[in-house]
């Protein structure tokens, strides 16, 4: 969908943190995205890489915790496990399912080189 | 390493979270119309406004990737428009949203129609502040579009199916597109009209009277929320119950 969109807000989050903290590096970046969030995952992974380049984060490793999607089904009174939106309920086949779970797109911590050690050029920013 | 638990999209909700703010301490309700490109949604929009003159003030925000032609059809109807272009973008957001509401002057009680670029997919992760998302589907398209784009039904809280003058014409079956769209989102609303000939646009503007008199202004983060809390308390209560029992 908007991989590059959701790319650069990780950027923005991860430039705000090094201003914050002073880190020169970001080894690792862990995210957590859910079933349901509509994000295409390997183009996700795709639009990262080129976002992060010459940014703190240029060679930083990717890491995406998966979450699976969850919904209420209004007929069973219960929660169940659905795989997309448009899931029947695995235990009735009814459609009256709200989604509850497994829309989450976030940013879950970061891995740094110097952490602590403020100062450098963090005005760098891909154009 | 750093904790950070931080949304994707947080600066966008920030954004919207002033923008919503902003709309109900100006009385004004916003929604945002999604639809692939060619549902009919400017024409919508004034037929919208034609009815609705005199009686409620209505400002637009126009999102196209390029070109004004969209802000200039509201702008003959008297309506005042900000058209944003996207560029490359695929999307509004909520940032762009904010600075085209400054060249608005919003009327207290107005309505303000945000016709977000014709895309089925990328608008609906973006929240802009409004008050619901309305996705416009045209009888020319296909009535399993519910079922390929199912993230922009399930955002949205009204769908108007458009161009239904034209149903004779195709091989459309209302019934089952709106039965794939509650597929779903089990709690959507339905309209047919047709913003040619005027067919149904009553029932969409007794809507919009009805939204605009206080009916619901919540966002849909906040029903979500509100949502859990309850799903989350009728579960400790059948828990108790099963306990008991």
């Amino acid at each position: 969908m908007h991989e590059m969109a959701l790319a650069e807000g990780i950027l923005r989050i991860i430039e705000d943190q090094a201003a914050a903290r002073g880190f020169e590096r970001v080894l690792r970046v862990r995210l957590e995205v859910g079933r349901l969030a509509g994000v295409e995952i390997e183009a996700l992974r795709f639009s990262f890489d080129a976002v992060m380049n010459n940014s703190v984060a240029e060679s930083a490793v990717l890491e995406i915790v998966d979450i699976p999607g969850q919904g209420w089904c209004m007929d069973c009174g219960t929660t169940v496990e659905i795989a997309a939106l448009y899931d029947a309920c695995p235990l009735c086949g009814g459609y009256q399912v709200h989604a509850t779970g497994g829309m989450e797109m976030r940013v879950l911590d970061l891995e740094v080189d110097t952490p602590g050690v403020a100062q450098a050029d963090r005005s760098r920013r891909p154009g | 390493m750093i904790r950070i638990e931080q949304d994707i999209l947080g600066k966008n909700n920030e954004y919207a979270r002033a923008n919503r703010e902003r709309f109900q301490r100006q009385g004004v309700l916003a929604l945002n119309l999604v639809s692939s490109p060619g549902s009919g949604k400017t024409s919508l929009l004034t037929a919208t406004i034609g009815r609705l003159q005199g009686r409620v003030p209505v400002s637009v925000i126009e999102g196209d990737q390029q070109t004004s032609n969209d802000a200039e059809r509201i702008r003959a109807t008297g309506a005042p428009a900000v058209q944003v272009n996207t560029g490359k973008g695929c999307h509004l957001d909520a940032h762009m949203v904010g600075h085209a509401v400054e060249h608005l002057k919003l009327q207290g009680r107005g309505l303000l129609l945000i016709e977000n670029v014709g895309n089925l997919v990328c608008p609906s992760a973006f929240d802009l502040g409004e008050a619901h998302k309305v996705v416009i589907l045209s009888v020319t398209e296909g009535e399993d579009k519910p079922l390929k784009y199912p993230d922009m039904f399930h955002a949205s809280d009204l769908m108007i199916l458009n161009k239904i003058d034209l149903l004779p014409y195709v091989d459309f079956d209302v019934e089952r597109c709106i039965e794939y769209a509650r597929r779903i989102n089990p709690k959507l609303e339905v309209l047919q009209v047709s913003a040619r000939t005027g067919e149904g646009l009553e029932s969409w503007v007794a809507w919009l009277e009805n939204a605009l008199s206080g009916g619901s202004q919540v966002g849909a983060e906040d029903e979500l929320d509100a949502m859990r809390r309850r799903i989350a308390e009728l579960e400790a209560q059948l828990d108790e119950a099963r306990r008991g029992g």
